[in-house]
């Protein structure tokens, strides 16, 4: 269905709410936190409206190039990560029966009601050594003694793959039920295997979709901050964890609002040359 | 013994049966055409050939090697699907050449063997084209094209011009049997278009209710029906209820005709008149009485329809032989026992 574009100021009126509202609750709230990040800081955790630079210029240091730069690691393993599991489950899921679908969607919408505080600390008890799973794997005569697999950064990542799972699933879904199941069998009747055809059809057929779930668990991940700090070392905080220690313990608003200022602008310039790459892609 | 051979093959999804015991020998170079109403069990049955679905009983036999427990990819076929199945992140070329690149075949083969089906096709010069800015026909042809690139033992075409319109498809049913016989491939078609099967195939196959009813060439299979369903789904037929009369003699709604007998032992049966081998008389002489309820001019051929006893009997002429009667006359009807047909009721 084609229509007219609006012609007239009151044709855009349906646009004015969300417009609204995304000003009210993002666009302000965010220029606040820009201005902000160039304020003065005062001793005693005030700070006076100025213009300078000092909260940027102690941002760039070895220490928070360091955790950015683990911040934007730890984003990018988890959302490929999520991926790499993500798809070949969505894919045989879309094959299965009805019924089976409805359980596993069920299923998976249930943990997007969990809490980040619950996931973080059921797998913190999972993973501890008290009664933890290796308990499970010592009845079963698979390890000697028990053992805390928590804090390190499998636990981390594990929990945090466990949280954006079913927003990958959620994306992936619809994609891959749209698939016409003729096309793998087309390239099974051409000479590929089943898995052959797996990856020389349905994946690149997704690309698109695949490069849409790649960010969005990306920038999921990175603002991920409790995780981290249940589960992992010091070593294993992400930015976040320091934004959040120099706003709230620190009460160093500007500097905090400096380095998610930068976070923003670090994750929006990776956005966009991963879909400035797609594109080139698509175009050759 | 090479061709393919199909003994005892049946397929049954929980309680139904999509193919029962089904036979079928399609010896080299053969086109053969399977035809029914849907769900007759003829795509289910070209699915098992492809193996993408496996028979629940049954063997299937490819150039005297058993495949039925072979797994598709490793099957020497090339198939074309009723949505093509092109894939939509290649191009045209490299839609052909797929089936090359996952044997490994060097590069500059493929491209050989690609421009060489491009130019079968009469698309040259269209490899690096996306096949989203193709047109139907187009289209068609690369998904031909790309299942032909392997030179396969077994060509299978499932409901293959379906998506095509009237003229496009009468075109292309030509072009595809020139193109097979060619090659000299062993082809297989799955159609519920009968002019379809007519057009192409050596051997037509008739399927309904996951069985064959009758395989023979197509003019014995418009000719010589195996039994009322063939005849009533080939072309437009008349099935009149023949009885034997006291005398044992055949007669047809009333009237005895000279020239058709039943079956020995059997007391009725169906008869089957192609409206084409109708004739309308003067009532009286021995003819079926009927009357004249509507006549349908198109232009190149003229439908009388006539109710006798009770039936609808069509009459085809030519538009050269003009029937002179009018609706709500009084006509006769005779039979040529040479193009009828007895079956079983």
């Amino acid at each position: 269905m084609r229509r007219e574009p609006p012609q007239r100021l009151a044709d855009y009126g349906p646009l004015f709410f969300p417009a609204g509202m995304l000003t009210v609750f993002f666009v302000v709230p965010f220029a606040t936190m820009i201005a902000v990040s160039f304020f003065q800081r005062e001793q005693g955790g005030f700070y006076t409206p100025a213009f300078v630079f000092d909260n940027y210029a102690r941002f760039i240091s070895l220490f928070f190039g360091k955790v950015l730069g683990f911040s934007l690691f730890l984003a990018v393993a988890v959302a490929i990560a999520c991926v790499l599991i993500g798809i070949p489950f969505t894919y045989l899921l879309s094959r299965s029966a009805r019924k089976i679908q409805i359980v596993w969607l069920v299923v998976l919408l249930s943990i997007l009601s969990l809490s980040e505080v619950m996931i973080g600390f059921a797998w913190s008890t999972l993973f501890s050594r008290t009664a933890g799973i290796t308990n499970l794997f010592v009845w079963l005569g698979l390890m000697a003694q028990a053992q805390a697999l928590t804090p390190s950064f499998g636990a981390v990542m594990t929990a945090m793959t466990y949280q954006a799972f079913p927003y990958t699933v959620l994306v992936l879904y619809p994609a891959l039920v749209r698939l016409d199941p003729t096309l793998t069998e087309a390239a099974r009747t051409l000479g590929a295997s089943p898995v052959k055809a797996f990856f020389t059809v349905v994946v690149p057929a997704l690309r698109n979709t695949i490069l849409a779930t790649l960010i969005m668990v990306f920038i999921f991940a990175l603002g991920s901050y409790l995780l981290p700090q249940l589960l992992g070392r010091p070593q294993h905080w992400t930015l976040s964890v320091l934004i959040t220690d120099q706003a709230i313990y620190q009460s160093n608003m500007p500097f905090a609002a400096a380095m998610a200022v930068f976070l923003v602008l670090v994750s929006l310039a990776l956005v966009g040359l991963a879909l400035y790459a797609g594109q080139q892609r698509q175009a050759k | 013994m090479s061709g393919l051979n199909l003994n005892h093959v049946t397929k049954q999804f929980g309680n139904f049966t999509a193919v029962n015991d089904v036979n079928l020998s399609v010896p080299d170079g053969t086109f053969v055409c399977l035809l029914g109403p849907s769900g007759c069990g003829k795509t289910t049955l070209m699915r098992m050939i492809a193996g993408l679905d496996l028979p629940t009983g049954g063997s299937i036999e490819l150039g005297g090697a058993d495949i039925t427990a072979v797994p598709t990819h490793k099957r020497d076929l090339g198939m074309v699907f009723q949505s093509l199945a092109l894939f939509p992140h290649l191009t045209v070329g490299e839609n052909i050449a797929y089936s090359l690149r996952i044997r490994g075949t060097p590069k500059d083969v493929q491209k050989k063997r690609v421009d060489e089906l491009l130019a079968m096709i009469h698309l040259s010069g269209f490899a690096d084209r996306s096949v989203a800015k193709l047109s139907g026909g187009q289209r068609q042809r690369v998904a031909i094209a790309r299942a032909l690139a392997i030179s396969p033992k077994l060509f299978l075409l499932d409901e293959p011009l379906s998506a095509l319109d009237a003229k496009l498809r009468e075109a292309m049913q030509v072009e595809l049997r020139q193109l097979q016989q060619r090659l000299g491939i062993t082809t297989i078609v799955v159609t519920h278009d009968q002019r379809e099967a007519m057009t192409m195939a050596d051997t037509v196959v008739v399927m309904n209710g996951g069985e064959i009813r009758q395989a023979a060439a197509p003019v014995d299979i418009y000719r010589r029906p195996a039994d009322s369903f063939v005849a009533d789904f080939i072309g437009q037929t008349n099935l009149l209820p023949v009885a034997a009369d006291s005398a044992g003699r055949a007669s047809v709604l009333g009237e005895v005709v000279e020239g058709i007998s039943l079956p020995a032992g059997a007391a009725k049966g169906m008869l089957s008149v192609r409206p084409e081998d109708v004739q309308l008389t003067a009532p009286g002489h021995g003819a079926i009485a009927g009357t004249v309820t509507f006549i349908r001019d198109l232009g190149g051929a003229i439908e009388t329809f006539v109710e006798a006893g009770g039936t609808q009997v069509i009459a085809v002429s030519s538009p050269r032989n003009r029937p002179d009667v009018s609706v709500g006359q009084n006509v006769g009807i005779r039979l040529d026992p040479a193009t009828s047909v007895v079956l079983a009721r």
